[in-house]
């Protein structure tokens, strides 16, 4: 059977933008890189069980400037990813589908996501270090 | 009206062959996950100053380390799930297609048991 020439549904292009698919692809996009922060996990783990010396490593390269935009980028999306996928988990129940409390849900998550982030940094940095 | 056929209809399974069971495996462990990533994010927050002896001295913690081995089997079991769903959504070709799922979940695993192993040995460790 021949599958080249059926008709396709209208893609993304024909569409208005709306935040609900940023929203959607923002999802998608913090779940790839938060897979990459599962390994700098990994290796936080790793440093800490060979030692001292290893951990001092891991310290360094998580302490200095680059580590630390990394770190503090893999918060906001871990905050970001969380609050979404509670969005998303409410969906599930069939909970939240009206227009109106889609948008209210939609800024709702990044106001948390940005508001826990900005917390998780003031914690850190108040402590007197970094993440 | 239904297109399904009776036999796949009465298997429940679908086009995919196992019904709604990876949906539903998403979705519990999104669930585990939620308190499993604030307790460590909190925990992180909380060692920001912490040098090894502290460090160490909370991966010997019993529960600590019941919580490290959940949170990363979780992880990457959530990550294999969600880059899976990812893969199928934009890679067409048949061949790299099943290249990149079999890729992705030996390298979900093999990070999953590397953590796993790191955490016990830290905690059972001297």
């Amino acid at each position: 059977m021949a599958t080249e020439n059926r008709p396709l549904s209208p893609h993304l292009g024909i569409y208005r933008w709306q935040i609900t698919m940023t929203m959607s692809i923002v999802h998608r996009a913090t779940g790839i890189w938060l897979s990459l922060g599962a390994l700098a996990l990994v290796y936080w783990l790793i440093a800490a069980a060979l030692g001292p010396d290893a951990y001092a490593t891991a310290q360094l390269l998580f302490g200095s400037w680059i580590g630390q935009m990394l770190l503090w980028v893999w918060v906001f999306c871990l905050f970001y990813h969380l609050c979404n996928g509670v969005r998303h988990l409410f969906w599930d129940a069939g909970l939240g589908f009206e227009i109106k409390t889609l948008y209210v849900s939609g800024y709702t998550v990044w106001v948390i996501a940005t508001a826990l982030t900005i917390l998780a940094i003031v914690l850190a940095y108040a402590s007197g270090g970094g993440p | 009206m239904s297109f399904r056929n009776p036999l796949g209809r009465a298997r429940g399974l679908g086009s995919a062959n196992e019904g709604t069971g990876h949906w539903m495996a998403q979705r519990i462990s999104a669930v585990a996950l939620i308190p499993l990533t604030l307790w460590f994010t909190v925990s992180m927050l909380h060692m920001t100053r912490a040098g090894y002896p502290a460090v160490s001295h909370w991966l010997h913690t019993p529960w600590v380390a019941v919580l490290l081995v959940l949170l990363v089997g979780s992880t990457f079991y959530h990550a294999c799930l969600g880059l899976q769903v990812v893969i199928e959504d934009y890679v067409h070709d048949t061949w790299l297609k099943m290249s990149m799922l079999m890729l992705i979940r030996f390298a979900g695993i093999l990070c999953a048991a590397t953590g796993i192993f790191v955490v016990l040995r830290a905690a059972f460790g001297g």
